[in-house]
């Protein structure tokens, strides 16, 4: 019985960033908007898009290969599975413990391995310079990652999402220097790995400037549909797990009940809606930078990283 | 007040420091750089305040007092005049990249503490993280004037070594009063000679860069 | 009992060397037999040693053969060490030897490659088995030599010539450098005995010196950087299943002997010798994979990331000694689990992808990889399979390279508890450098496998290739399936190389669960777990889903058509992205320094009908500033030596009976003579 209920709450979970990762796209994507003082599209219009992409017929390149139309079902499944092992309303839930941090990191890896592999198919020069230019901003923004998990999980002890929001929610934790670095090195390297203002613009079509947009260039109707929500989800999955590692609070412990549960979801809602602002807010503040100048960007959230793990070791209890 | 407390904040200033120092490399452009080094300057000024109420000494507020008025907010903008006067509000010339100089700058942080921590073992925690950062913020600070070109930049990384000192002096307990404001005294007569120097320079060859004076020496080529 | 099964086995190899040099080249079928035998001799030892791996707790076998030295003989001994690299031996080499089935066929001159291949094989595992110092280097220099014949088997191109020379000599000099390591070891009484060796401690000075020499000695051998620049030359000059064979396997020997004297031979390592390792593991990890990103030789570029590899491994094997020297027993195994569990890992897939780029070899005759492309549609199996290979050395889950990649990760998190202040800050910088090395060596397979098997075909040789034989195409399905099988289910890794970490290091790693699908803790499950069966399954369930759900709802309608490209397709093949455009960000980041890369771009004036020229200049700078200086240095002393060809005797016999006297004159001022 246990079984099942804890069954239940996980895929409760799956439901849950699927249902509302579009949301949040849409939801930036409004405020964005309201900044800069135009109307901006209705909420709900991300689902609306994914749906019309659902019902158009797929206009498939003459020389795609299988590798092609698996990619998208491939990266979908591993960019949701990678979001639903990210704590959102509760922890410790069932299948936590089958991925720690690092896996989370490295399914992200895989799914980006595959898409930039996919723009590389039909063999065209656009699908070739985003593939390239993805890679080269992954080989950075992954080891910043790595380095970022690796402050936060000498802080908690732990590479377990579950164990170090239930360490972030304690009293223990105190004020330490290491946790704002990987702050600002966590938002550096959620920006470039989503393609946000600076590292990639999410809007534009234009040829030059693009690096996601060019890897799928060649996709259409319901491949596209599931790019872009894989898109949608792996911002959800950033702000998840800034929420849960920074923003700990009200997540629901593990084996609670409905009540906890509905105050765990309120709460996930609250931040993924203050997270959205201030993205929003980021992004209107700030302009493209050149493709050269991101390497010393996310150099940047590497060093903080670094900086991070080194500051640890003056601090109290190391 | 918790001990843990008063620890932890009086660390997240100090850390901060050496932030405000990296932020300082990774700066390229003259004005900018001079905002973070006024920047600096005031989590120094936060911090040895803080190190004032958490010992109990009141002669540090005047130091924390000093910085503030002195290195954040006189200095900054006497620079920025003579940045404007002078027109060299371009970009600063580096000697090397900007990856390699953080990559150095991580190095010198590494060695600081692999210095300083195991020396200072036995003395009190605050006092041993304190001088660990000081270190760090004194070498990163060496690190900004060997790695750029332009005088003004060379002065903000002098000054920005300077802290450091002062960091280190307040986290090491009875250091007097008259040490410190000769120090800060000191500080504001060689930043008026190198201002002056800055405009002797800049009338002769046209220039603040210092490849300049190295040609006129004969040591280039 | 396993240790006579093994002994046959490389009597069979031995037997068909001998039959192979006078057989092969009689016909295709000749060399067939031969390589099926050598592969079921291989197969049988695979079995052999790890049935003597998971008997683990009996008391390891030894044997004393009647050769070798006549007062010490040949010294033969199987523990849990040499079982496991016996079983990593012995499987790639079965898998060679297999492959060799239909590669052989493709052979110009087979008489050049079988005898070598099978004799190599034996000899490598007397390199495992040995049990004296005498033996042991007697092996290495058997196994170098006779992959040096194997590299030079297609003498006449003068590159694999030139790179014959350099790895002549620099397996000389790594030979030099383990002799006068035993020498340190075996001590003034000269007891050329392992056991002999294992009860006498050394000074720290005198073990610190063997201890150097041996991580010079084993070091050149599996390529550690600044000794690895035989390697991308002599490793894709061999045939393809030789190739496979010198990467996955014969580096994997030489860390063999590196773990041999490191943890066994030494008595317990100092301290210091960690921070080396470290050092050295983080530089060749690095180094060794953006040399691999620049490359656009199938072949050269596996090579590097071989280099990569060993950097990852060595990387293990430091934090190791580091747990270890601090009395951290359990931490110190799980570094060594992981270490172990890649050194494993890494022989699959780089046999694996070695083995595929030896069928596109065949299929095109093209070894360079802007001649390749669009494979995929001619040789479908073998792009799955160097696909799966490539997602498991790019370290991605659920696949096995990223197991132990993973479970170095952890051991890197448990470094803030070590004492040493160095260490401290060292060992995350280095678990740094490990993430970035893992991220690039991502990006260069998807430049390996985007380049060579997607887009379209750059030549015409790639547009009508022919997918290779069967009993190819089973070897690499072999590996791929061994990768996904570790990759799944690494609990039984873990628990199966319980018994060496114990030998070795006096302590295990905690037992893993024994269901398939919980999953492994390499501390304790709050600090960190993983399941890679329930991430596959996972995956594989979501997947299905959406493709269910999408089926149900969505348009099914699919309409080919020409490829969009923003309106403006390129016809010409050409104007794909190619090796070395897909690597130029990277090469623009970190080429400008590591490799003082140039790019000079000859833009024709308006009007003007010439071409744009675009040159591209890449300096190794460890070959300019370290090799070339040596090289000069030795010729000119071979040069000022020269002149004591033409002395009178008199002088001659004047330098003899000087020399004389001065060994006298030490033999008497010697203090402890």
């Amino acid at each position: 019985m246990a079984v099942l209920l804890s069954l239940v709450v996980q895929a409760g979970q799956m439901a849950l960033v699927l249902l509302l990762a579009p949301l949040l796209t849409g939801l930036v994507r409004r405020v964005k908007a309201r900044l800069l003082r135009r109307r901006g599209p209705p909420l709900l219009q991300p689902y609306r898009d994914l749906w019309r992409l659902l019902c158009k017929e797929v206009v498939l390149a003459e020389n795609a290969s299988w590798l092609f139309r698996a990619t998208p079902y491939l990266i979908f499944a591993a960019t949701w599975v990678a979001a639903a092992l990210v704590p959102t309303f509760g922890r410790g839930l069932m299948f936590s413990w089958s991925a720690d941090l690092i896996a989370i990191i490295a399914l992200l890896a895989s799914a980006r391995f595959f898409l930039a592999l996919a723009g590389m198919d039909i063999g065209t020069s656009f699908g070739g310079i985003g593939a390239s230019r993805e890679v080269m901003i992954a080989s950075f923004a992954e080891p910043a990652m790595l380095l970022i998990m690796f402050s936060l999980a000498l802080i908690a002890g732990s590479t377990q999402l579950s164990t170090v929001a239930t360490y972030m929610a304690s009293a223990e934790v105190g004020l330490r220097v290491s946790l704002g670095l990987a702050l600002v090195g966590l938002a550096i390297v959620a920006l470039a790995e989503n393609g946000r203002i600076p590292v990639d613009n999410p809007a534009t079509h234009l040829e030059l400037t693009m690096v996601h947009e060019a890897m799928v260039l060649e996709y259409s109707g319901r491949h596209l549909a599931l790019i872009e929500f894989t898109s949608a989800l792996k911002l959800l999955l950033y702000v998840s797990l800034i929420a849960c590692v920074f923003l700990p609070w009200d997540l629901a412990p593990p084996g609670a009940g409905p009540a906890a549960w509905a105050i765990g979801i309120l709460a996930y809602l609250l931040k993924l809606g203050a997270c959205a602002c201030l993205l929003a807010l980021f992004e209107t503040a700030i302009a493209k930078m050149r493709v050269f100048r991101v390497p010393e960007f996310l150099g940047a959230a590497l060093m903080l990283g670094l900086l991070g793990t080194l500051l640890l070791f003056v601090s109290r209890s190391l | 007040m918790p001990h843990g407390l008063a620890f932890d904040i009086a660390h997240l200033l100090a850390g901060g420091l050496v932030l405000m120092s990296f932020l300082l490399l990774y700066q390229v452009r003259l004005y900018a750089m001079l905002n973070i080094f006024a920047l600096h300057a005031l989590v120094l000024a936060l911090s040895v305040a803080w190190q004032a109420l958490v010992q109990g000494a009141p002669h540090l507020y005047i130091t924390a007092l000093i910085a503030l008025v002195f290195k954040a907010i006189t200095i900054p903008v006497a620079l920025h005049r003579i940045i404007q006067r002078l027109g060299i509000h371009r970009e600063i010339e580096t000697v090397v990249g900007i990856g390699p100089t953080m990559l150095v700058g991580m190095g010198l942080v590494a060695l600081a503490m692999v210095v300083m921590l195991p020396v200072t073992a036995n003395a009190d925690a605050l006092a041993r993280e304190d001088l660990a950062f000081a270190l760090s913020v004194v070498l990163l600070g060496l690190l900004v004037m060997v790695t750029r070109r332009n005088a003004v930049s060379q002065v903000v990384g002098f000054m920005s070594l300077e802290n450091g000192l002062v960091l280190a002096a307040t986290g090491a307990k009875g250091m007097p009063l008259v040490v410190e404001i000769s120090v800060a005294f000191s500080i504001l007569i060689a930043f008026i000679v190198i201002g002056i120097f800055l405009f002797r320079i800049r009338e002769r060859f046209d220039t603040v860069d210092l490849q300049a004076l190295d040609r006129f020496r004969g040591e280039r080529r | 009992m396993a240790l006579a099964a093994v002994l046959a086995t490389m009597l069979g190899q031995l037997a068909v060397a001998l039959l192979a040099i006078g057989l092969a080249g009689r016909g295709a079928w000749a060399g067939s037999v031969l390589y099926a035998a050598s592969a079921a001799a291989g197969a049988i030892a695979t079995l052999a040693a790890l049935a003597s791996l998971l008997a683990a707790p009996a008391p390891p076998e030894t044997l004393i053969l009647p050769f070798g030295l006549p007062w010490l003989g040949a010294h033969l001994r199987l523990d849990a060490l040499a079982a496991f690299f016996l079983a990593v031996v012995n499987f790639g080499g079965a898998i060679a030897a297999l492959y060799g089935i239909g590669y052989g066929a493709h052979e110009p001159s087979p008489r050049r490659v079988l005898p070598f291949f099978a004799a190599f094989l034996a000899a490598m595992n007397l390199v495992v088995l040995a049990d004296d110092a005498f033996t042991f280097l007697l092996a290495w220099e058997c196994m170098s030599l006779l992959s040096w014949a194997l590299v030079m088997a297609h003498h006449h191109s003068a590159a694999n010539r030139a790179a014959g020379h350099v790895y002549l000599t620099m397996a000389g000099f790594g030979t030099l450098a383990l002799l006068l390591a035993f020498g340190l070891l075996a001590g003034p009484a000269g007891d050329y005995g392992f056991a002999a060796i294992r009860s006498a401690p050394l000074t720290p000075w005198l073990g610190g010196g063997a201890l150097l020499l041996a991580v010079l000695g084993t070091g050149s051998k599996a390529g550690l950087v600044p000794l690895h620049v035989w390697l991308p030359l002599a490793h894709p000059a061999a045939p393809s299943h030789v190739s496979a064979l010198m990467s996955g396997v014969m580096t994997k020997v030489a860390l063999y002997g590196l773990i041999r004297i490191l943890f066994d031979l030494l008595g317990p390592p100092p301290g210091w010798a960690s921070m080396v390792l470290l050092a050295a593991g983080g530089a060749t990890a690095v180094l060794g994979v953006l040399q691999a990103l620049m490359q656009s030789e199938l072949k050269r570029l596996l090579a590097y990331s071989t280099i990569e590899n060993i950097g990852v491994i060595c990387v293990g094997l430091g934090l190791a000694i580091a747990f270890q020297a601090n009395g951290m027993t359990a931490a110190s195994a799980l570094a060594m689990t992981a270490a172990l569990c890649h050194i494993a890992n890494h022989a699959l897939f780089k046999s694996l992808l070695f083995l595929g780029a030896g069928a596109v070899l065949t299929a095109t005759g093209e070894r360079d990889l802007e001649r390749l492309g669009g494979l995929i549609h001619r040789m479908p199996q073998t792009s799955f399979l160097f696909l799966i290979g490539a997602v498991a050395i790019a370290a991605l889950p659920p696949l096995n390279g990223f197991v132990s990649e993973w479970l170095t990760f952890q051991a890197v998190l448990l470094s803030p508890v070590l004492p040493h202040w160095g260490l401290k800050i060292m060992v995350p910088a280095v678990g740094g450098l490990l993430a970035l090395a893992t991220a690039l060596a991502a990006a260069c397979f998807v430049k390996a496998f985007g380049i060579a098997f997607l887009g379209r075909a750059r030549s015409a040789a790639a547009a009508t290739a022919q997918e290779v034989e069967p009993t190819r195409l089973v070897a690499m399905a072999l590996l791929a399936l061994a990768c996904l099988l570790i990759g799944l289910l690494p609990g039984y890794v873990i628990d199966g190389l319980a018994p060496v970490t114990r030998d070795l290091l006096g302590a295990v790693m905690p037992a893993q669960p024994a269901a398939p699908w919980q999953p492994i803790v390499p501390v304790v499950a709050s600090r960190s777990s993983y399941s890679g069966l329930l991430v596959f399954l996972f995956i594989g369930v979501s997947a299905s889903l959406a493709a269910l759900v999408i089926h149900r709802v969505a348009s099914h309608a699919v309409r080919r058509a020409p490829a969009w490209d923003c309106g403006y397709p390129e016809p010409s093949p050409l104007a794909q992205y190619s090796a070395g455009s897909f690597a130029q960000p990277l090469r623009r980041v970190f080429g400008t320094s590591i490799f003082r890369a140039r790019e000079q771009v000859t833009m024709p004036l308006p009007g003007d009908l010439r071409p744009a020229r675009f040159a591209l200049q890449m300096r190794d700078l460890v070959w300019e500033g370290l090799y070339l200086p040596l090289a000069a240095a030795i010729g000119y002393a071979a040069e000022r030596l020269n002149a004591l060809q033409f002395l009178t005797i008199r002088r001659y016999l004047g330098m003899v009976f000087l020399a004389l006297v001065t060994l006298l004159l030490v033999l008497a001022l010697w203090p402890s003579f």
